[in-house]
């Protein structure tokens, strides 16, 4: 009512310049809502397009197939011993099924396409369920069989024109895929294999284990050096040391090495582990060492930055009681601290799983097929991983690529979980 | 100084002499010499900035972890030079407690504030005995009845003079022979000061007391002797009742009547 007579004093109006303070304000808001969004934008972009190309990764064709492991054709005696079931003749059993799954079929390059639908694994797939299943000897078992890559891709895209121009299969496999299709002997199911086994040169054998294996143990090294060094550097410079020049310098350069490039400390690590102290190449502790040089640095930065956090008159309330300086520090203050220093640690964590260049000079990119089962074992790693199977030739690899960048990230986003979970259990105290 | 101001030799508990301290070459304390006598309280009082809290610190070398800040002078406690080659700052703040300005209970809770002192000094040797201690140190600063269903609670969830009366249990359960205070009450409302002063009173039955206050009345009600700082000069020293009723300085007189400060 009085509003329409004269106009508020309170009103935005009544103050000079209120007007144009708010505007600023809603164009900075406008301006980072919008830096937020764009940069969501590209993240969605990023991992759409990766889960696009790498699902297929987890995803396996299987075949269905009947075989007869009969003795003869097994070529083993009617009693066997498990050096007999390990040396069996597989193949002539694969071969025998493949025939009568397409008697039509004859002549040896069309013999050859035949049996080149099944994946390269097959005959070792054999060996170890009839090692684990004897009883299946003299029977007939239908079993899904995993395809070759080549026939997964083909199935993958629908078998249809547009996947017959791009396919490598011969026409002869295009046309035993779809009677097989036809005949309900054709699925897709989910691939333990990517999971469950190392690298391999055949795509559809090739899993993440190994490299996933490594790089826990690589880390697992790196975390215990890096967080234990890297606190108690971190303790002793914010605590204890004087405030001297000597100091200061060291500072200086701890600062300088945080930033120093990761091929570095794969050259030093070389230099230093492999040609000093002989330790074996493509080792994870070899690994874990350099990943520890690399982070140590970027460790005892954060990990001050918490103890700093920690109120001085703490410090001063311990040391009033009698407590002395290692009594207030591991008392008092570090526990405060213990929340950023873990945070610190494990952003440091999560750089170092990303790390490839220093893993390269160290020789952890060898092609290894067996998991490592100690860290002086050849291992693998996860960016090392991606970065070789990027290289390969094969089709089916890049699809293998996207998968390992995707079980990369699930790795990452595990450990931000257990870092956020870590500093929770330990700030809910107080 | 006035020779006749001392206390007769032995009478101190405390006695500093020829005391200066600097930051940084720069001078807060400067020359500084007195007695405080045992089972009494000592109010140090003076315009903010005068160096009150610099001195206190210097009696259970609370100094030492301040990087730049140099003591120089003697200072006893007991007859015994507690800046000398043999004595360890850790059991000298043992038998000298201090309490800050600010409260400052550690993150733990209430039980744990208090036990801790006692712990690390191997106080008690059963955990029975370790409750009867915190009891009977919440007790005497007059919390227990307040706290004692809640022990387990975070300390900081007190209020302020609770906070600043748990910071007393936790110096006298390691039962010093002197409490150092520095202006104890400053953060707190009067109830909680009056409460404070009431615990203070008592205390000195059985503690040395040195308190750093800004209040002039609150020195005049507690305090059995007042020494007056003036920019790092101890100006004067003496019975309470008379450095207020009397003084013999000028600068005592215009800072006690409110005219400078
Ligand atoms: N840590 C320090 N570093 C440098 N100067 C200080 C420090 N602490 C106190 N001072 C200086 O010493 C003088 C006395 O300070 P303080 O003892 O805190 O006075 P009061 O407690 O009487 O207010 C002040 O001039 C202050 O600036
Ligand atoms: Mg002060």
């Amino acid at each position: 009512m009085t509003e329409n007579i004269s106009p508020s004093r309170l009103s935005s109006q009544a103050l000079p310049g209120v007007e144009r303070r708010h505007r600023k304000e809603q164009i900075f808001r406008r301006l980072g809502l919008g830096a937020i969004l764009t940069s969501l934008l590209f993240l969605m972009f990023f991992l759409a397009l990766i889960v696009a190309r790498g699902h297929g990764a987890f995803l396996e064709t299987v075949i269905l197939v009947d075989y007869h492991f009969d003795h003869e054709t097994l070529d083993i005696d009617q009693a066997v011993s498990q050096n007999d079931l390990a040396n069996a003749n597989y193949r002539s059993v694969i071969r025998a099924a493949m025939r009568e799954l397409a008697p039509e079929v004859s002549g040896r390059s069309a013999r050859r396409d035949l049996y080149g639908i099944l994946g390269a694994g097959t005959e070792y797939d054999l060996r170890d369920l009839i090692i684990a299943q004897p009883s299946l000897l003299g029977t007939t078992a239908g079993i899904w069989t995993p395809s070759s890559d080549e026939f997964h891709l083909f199935h993958r895209n629908g078998g249809d024109r547009a996947s017959r121009q791009s396919t490598r299969l011969s026409p002869l496999q295009i046309e035993l895929y779809a009677e097989l299709d036809n005949a309900g002997r054709i699925k897709t199911r989910f691939n333990w294999t990517f999971l469950s086994s190392g690298d391999s040169r055949d795509p559809e054998q090739a899993g993440v284990w190994g490299a996933v294996k490594g790089s826990i143990l690589t880390l697992g090294i790196c975390f215990l050096l890096s967080f234990g060094v890297g606190t108690l550097a971190a303790i002793y410079l914010e605590e204890f040391a004087s405030k001297n020049w000597v100091m200061r310098v060291l500072e200086v350069n701890i600062n300088n090495l945080a930033a120093v490039p990761s091929i570095t400390y794969g050259l030093l690590g070389l230099a230093v582990f492999l040609n000093f102290f002989g330790l074996p190449r493509s080792a994870a502790l070899v690994g874990g060492l350099v990943l520890f040089l690399m982070t140590l640095p970027t460790i005892i930065i954060s990990s001050r930055v918490a103890l700093q956090a920690v109120p001085p008159s703490i410090r001063e309330a311990a040391l009033a009681v009698g407590a002395s300086r290692v009594q207030t520090v591991f008392h008092h203050v570090a526990p405060l601290a213990l929340p950023g220093m873990l945070t610190g640690s494990i952003i440091g964590m999560a750089r170092a799983l990303g790390e490839t260049a220093p893993l390269l000079m160290i020789g952890m990119v060898a092609f290894i097929v067996d998991p490592p089962s100690g860290v002086l074992d050849p291992s693998s790693a996860l960016p090392v991983q991606v970065y070789l199977w990027a290289e390969s030739p094969e089709r089916a690899f890049a699809e293998k690529t996207a998968g390992a960048i995707m079980v990369l990230l699930v790795f990452l986003i595990t450990m931000n979980l257990a870092a956020i979970l870590l500093r929770r259990k330990f700030e809910k105290r107080w | 100084m006035v020779e006749n101001m001392m206390l007769e030799n032995g009478a101190a508990k405390i006695r500093a002499r020829n005391v200066c301290v600097d930051y940084s070459g720069q001078r807060a304390i400067n020359k500084v010499d007195i007695d405080i006598p045992g089972n009494c309280v000592t109010a140090l009082i003076g315009p903010s900035g005068c160096g009150k809290t610099s001195f206190l610190r210097c009696l259970n070398r609370m100094n030492d972890i301040i990087e730049n800040c140099v003591v120089s002078g003697d200072i006893t406690l007991d007859d015994e030079d507690i800046y000398g080659p043999q004595v360890d700052a850790v059991v000298l703040r043992r038998r000298i407690g201090m309490v800050f300005q600010k409260p400052n209970p550690f993150p733990k809770s209430i039980f744990e504030n208090v036990a801790y002192g006692p712990r690390i000094h191997g106080l008690a040797k059963t955990r029975a005995d370790l409750q009867a201690l915190v009891e009977a140190s919440l007790g005497r600063a007059g919390l227990w009845d307040e706290v004692k269903d809640r022990l387990d609670m975070p300390a900081t969830r007190l209020s302020g003079g609770q906070q600043q009366r748990l910071c007393i249990a936790r110096a006298i359960a390691v039962e010093p022979d002197v409490i150092l205070m520095d202006e104890p009450c400053s953060a707190l409302d009067p109830i909680a000061t009056a409460k404070i002063e009431a615990l203070i009173d008592e205390l000195k039955e059985k503690y040395t007391i040195v308190i750093v206050t800004h209040s002039m009345q609150q020195a005049a009600r507690i305090s059995q002797r007042t020494a007056f700082f003036h920019l790092g000069d101890l100006v004067e020293q003496g019975e309470t009742e008379s450095v207020f009723s009397n003084p013999k300085d000028a600068r005592t007189g215009a800072y006690v009547t409110g005219r400078i400060g």
